[in-house]
């Protein structure tokens, strides 16, 4: 009794799919109004053909009277036409004669030609005819007749248009003067016209109007298309500079035509690249990129898909928040929200936690919601990486690089607050947002750090998983930040992708592989480009124990195996890249790794920095590198101890033992970055042993390599005299190698020590070649005696 | 990170009291481990055992913090909570203030609760205690202390302060820089 107590109240499920859900059904016209469309013969209904059967009747009727009346012959032959006119006011008689003369001239085709003509009208005529007659014709005629009257002059040619004109053409006596006596089928028609409803008439003009409007200017595009159909490859530099930003995108559009079939469409004298050159030129107009940046999307993506991605990177991303499940549920929060005037949605099946703002009368970062910490704002592509992550609950969870905290506080609200979330950042202003964001969404599990990233594991490891979204040039969200499209230079790229992989490495380091639940890292970006992306992840599935898993996100294209000259591990398939093109969220990557050992291949451990530095001298174009290398080799020569020499001295057998294998893989394919680590003084050992013993059996590329390789160290070093021995060796030794690879070498080995400052490119290679081959069968070597 | 001495604890439970009253056993006494107050830079941190003695391997310089910040000590040693205190305060808090719809933001921008703003009140709120605020949905938006008891409250007119600003949600976002 009394009021009914609302127990369940807010948990009202709702059954079935709801009223919203129920579709309307489409849209139908009246036939009436349907059929117009297509042909000015309306199917009449019953009644309506009943009035016509009967209005026909007492037209034949007076026909017969009049024809009783006049029975001239001159008159029979158009009669048909003339009769009609009769109904029509007293006025228009007048001029009747005059259009009778017109109509002498040319007989109709339509009507009967024997002499059942005088009062028999075909019968589709009789059907069209209307209830309403010329009486009821409204008082703008007049204007509305010298409009068509042009009209009509214009369009004398259009055959299909004709007999709408005839219906039209003869409302009005004065009118009748200008009425095109050419049009064959006019005559036939012309009864009809009287009993076309004023508005039909209207919209009849009106429609003619526009198809003369519509063919006007079919006729101009076709003269434009004329004008540029074939693009003319412009021949000058003047050209390329072209004025209006239109031009610049028709020119676009037409390259693109060529190159998309390039052999019909080329103009025989330029090459692809010329054309690729012009294009490339154009898009950074019209889109205001630098050309280096310019040069990498179009490497990342085909033509096609390319301008769709620097177009979509114009465009602003939908505002996403994600909820706090730690403070509310989704479902509570839309209704708070939609209560606030905000409309959104849902952002799909992948995530429970995710809504899209479509509009909003508030601003979404200052709801009392949002300061309560009910939602964070936060893009798509940020609850990739931590739904790649998958967090467990009482796990320890490191986000190396956190600012401003939404992915860390999404890992802490999934754990539920439990376990421990050390979030780090490196920039201490930005990790006041940290503490802000975890204050107001209510993580009490984290600790908050403000150090660089690549030193954490010398203060805490064994964590169970890590996240890793590293900071990056940003060309995937473009559209959040336009100045990337000029600010970045391969100098940018390269410290990137360095630190990156510095941190993917400490990254690695802090987890602990042997986690029963864990052991996972997760590696992200918002960058679109491979160099960030797949080769840092490569890199640390060389230096480290660790292998690529599946990310458990069911959408995303796969990463790249094969980009341009590089070929990353087989596995990168299992890696994902987001777009702004494809997947409506910023361009993104994420990575997935299983730490499946704790121990760090031993041949790095002591020299993780000086690789890294070695690598990115590798990279270095320019005979910077080359000199770079040697002082580092330099170093190291003095640094070397005979522990290792030891070690090495091994590693020079072992490659004997893997030398063939070496010479398949071709030495360009296996990436081994570990070239300059090696110690000269075993090389000289090696060299000592390997050479003399391949020159005996039959000789490998790597082994001649090797030892222009330590050749080219000793070239530079400051120990002249040993120098000397050392050269003498080395090219005696090669000059009894038979092999004419070995041959070519020794040239190059003697021109070297001659002018160590002019190396030839080849060279540089070659070089490279032989360091990962050493650097690759060292590793077999040790790996086998393990 | 270190324990606070025992005046200052003293003077954070004392502040903590007028707040949440003899609740504030449950903040220590919990059933999920145990938990303590740490001190740094003068900053009170309300952390679990667990995550503290993980945290003892960071540098102190380089920690920035951890757990839930209650507040800070002054120069002249007192204690002042911190709006990012309000996740402990307000599910133990005693003393309750709603707001009507239309204060709501006037207080959310840092200003005091006249008579007229007063959607309901708790019974038996003496003058100058702590109390918490929250909107009419039942979110609570910031902390202060009573102007009036809630007798004095009923007789006054629409215009005098029934409540003192003391923090408020808004903090995040107008004060983030120095929110510790």
């Amino acid at each position: 009794m009394g009021r009914k107590a609302k127990f369940n109240e807010g948990v009202l499920v709702k059954k079935g799919p709801g009223r919203k859900s129920k579709k309307q059904k489409d849209p139908s016209l009246p036939r009436a109004l349907k059929d117009d469309e297509t042909s000015p013969n309306k199917k009449l209904s019953r009644r309506q053909k009943l009035r016509a059967r009967k209005r026909d009747q007492q037209l034949k009727k007076r026909q017969e009277k009049q024809k009783l009346n006049t029975a001239k012959a001159s008159v029979q032959k158009n009669a048909r036409t003339h009769i009609p006119k009769k109904q029509f006011s007293e006025e228009s008689e007048s001029d009747e004669d005059e259009e009778l003369d017109n109509n002498v001239i040319r007989p109709s085709t339509k009507g009967f030609s024997d002499d059942n003509k005088l009062w028999l009208t075909p019968k589709i005529n009789s059907k069209v005819q209307h209830e309403s007659s010329g009486e009821d014709i409204s008082e703008n005629e007049d204007s509305e007749d010298e409009m068509e009257q042009s009209v009509n002059e214009e369009s004398e040619a259009e055959d299909s248009m004709e007999i709408e004109q005839d219906n039209l053409s003869d409302t009005d006596s004065d009118q009748r003067d200008e009425f095109s006596p050419e049009n064959d089928e006019e005559e036939g028609d012309n009864d009809d016209n009287n009993e076309l409803l004023p508005i039909e008439k209207q919209s009849i003009r009106l429609r003619k109007k526009e198809a003369l409007e519509k063919k006007l200017a079919n006729e101009e595009m076709q003269l434009n298309i004329a004008d540029q159909e074939k693009f003319v490859f412009p021949s000058k530099k003047e050209d390329l500079e072209v004025q209006s930003l239109q031009e610049v995108q028709q020119r676009i559009r037409e390259i693109m035509a060529v190159l998309s079939d390039f052999s019909k469409l080329r103009d025989g004298s330029h090459s692809r690249q010329d054309y690729l050159k012009i294009l490339k030129h154009d898009l950074c107009t019209y889109y205001s990129y630098n050309d280096f940046l310019m040069e990498k999307i179009l490497e990342v993506f085909p033509l096609s898909e390319a301008l769709e991605f620097l177009e979509a990177s114009e465009v602003q991303r939908p505002l996403t928040i994600r909820t706090n499940s730690l403070k509310t549920r989704r479902r509570d929060l839309a209704q708070a929200l939609i209560n606030r005037g905000v409309n959104l949605d849902p952002i799909g099946k992948w995530s429970k936690v995710g809504l899209v703002v479509y509009s909003s009368q508030v601003p979404m970062g200052a709801t009392p919601e949002y300061l309560a910490g009910h939602y964070i704002i936060q893009g798509a592509s940020s609850l990739l990486p931590v739904m790649a992550l998958a967090p467990q609950e009482n796990e320890r969870v490191l986000d190396l690089a956190a600012a401003p905290g939404g992915k860390a506080s999404h890992i802490a609200a999934i754990m539920k607050n439990t376990g421990v979330l050390f979030a780090n950042d490196v920039n201490s202003d930005r990790v006041k947002a940290v503490v802000g964001n975890f204050h107001r969404l209510g993580v009490v599990n984290s600790v908050i750090t403000c150090m660089d990233g690549r030193k954490y594991p010398d203060f805490i490891k064994g964590f169970d998983r890590v996240l890793l979204d590293a900071p990056c040039t940003g060309t995937g969200v473009v559209a959040k930040d336009q100045s990337v499209k000029t600010s970045k230079d391969e100098v940018d790229i390269q410290r990137c992708y360095n630190l990156q992989r510095e941190l993917l490495l400490a990254a690695i380091d802090c987890v602990n592989a042997n986690s029963s639940t864990g052991g996972y890292i997760v590696y992200s970006t918002c960058s679109v480009l491979p160099e960030e992306n797949e080769w840092v992840v490569d890199y640390a599935l060389k230096k480290r124990n660790v292998k690529l898993v599946s990310t458990g996100l069911d959408f995303g294209t796969e990463g790249f195996v094969n980009y341009r000259h590089h070929r990353f591990h087989p596995t990168m398939k299992s890696t994902r890249r987001f777009y702004p093109h494809t997947h409506n969220m910023d361009g993104f990557f994420v990575a997935k790794l299983k730490k499946f050992s704790n121990l760090i291949p031993s041949s790095d451990k002591s020299k993780d920095g000086e690789e890294i530095e070695d690598e990115a001298n590798d990279i270095l174009i320019g005979s910077d590198s080359e000199d770079n290398n040697a002082e580092e080799a330099n170093k190291q020569n003095k640094n070397s101890t005979s522990s290792n020499k030891k070690r090495k001295r091994g590693d020079g057998e072992g490659n004997k033992i893997v030398n063939g294998i070496s010479a398949i893989n071709g030495g360009s394919k296996v990436k081994k970055h570990k070239g300059l680590s090696d110690k000269p003084k075993n090389e000289k050992v090696k060299k000592g042993k390997s050479q003399s013993e391949g020159n005996k059996t039959v000789n490998s590329i790597s082994d001649i390599n090797g030892g222009n390789k330590v050749k080219k160290h000793k070239g530079l070093s400051d120990k002249p005299k040993n120098e000397k021995v050392k050269k003498g060796r080395g090219e005696s030794e090669g000059n009894k190698i038979v092999n004419s690879i070995s041959d070519i070498n020794g040239g190059h080995k003697v021109k070297k020590h001659k002018g160590p400052a002019k190396n030839t490119k080849n060279e540089k290679v070659k070089m490279k070649n032989n360091l990962k081959q050493k650097k690759m069968s060292k590793k077999r070597n040790i790996t086998q005696k393990k | 990170m270190k324990r606070l001495s025992e005046e200052r604890t003293r003077i954070l439970f004392e502040k903590l009291s007028k707040y949440i009253g003899s609740n504030i056993k449950l903040l220590i006494e919990r059933p999920d481990g145990l938990y303590c107050f740490r001190e740094q830079k003068d900053r009170v941190y309300y952390v679990s055992e667990k995550i503290l003695k993980l945290s003892s391997n960071i540098p102190p310089e380089q920690l920035v913090s951890i757990g839930t910040c209650f507040g800070k000590f002054t120069k002249s040693n007192k204690f002042r909570l911190h709006i990012t205190a309000l996740n402990y305060l307000a599910p133990y808090a005693q003393c309750k203030i709603w707001l009507k719809p239309s204060t709501e933001q006037q207080f959310l921008y840092g200003h005091h609760i006249t008579k007229s703003g007063l959607g309901r009140i708790s019974e038996n709120i003496e003058k100058y205690q702590g109390v918490v605020i929250y909107n009419m949905q039942d979110l609570p938006l910031g902390f202060g202390v009573a102007a009036r008891s809630t007798t004095e409250c009923k007789l006054a007119d629409p215009l005098t302060a029934v409540c003192f600003h003391q923090a408020d949600i808004g903090e995040y976002i107008r004060s983030e820089e120095d929110l510790l």
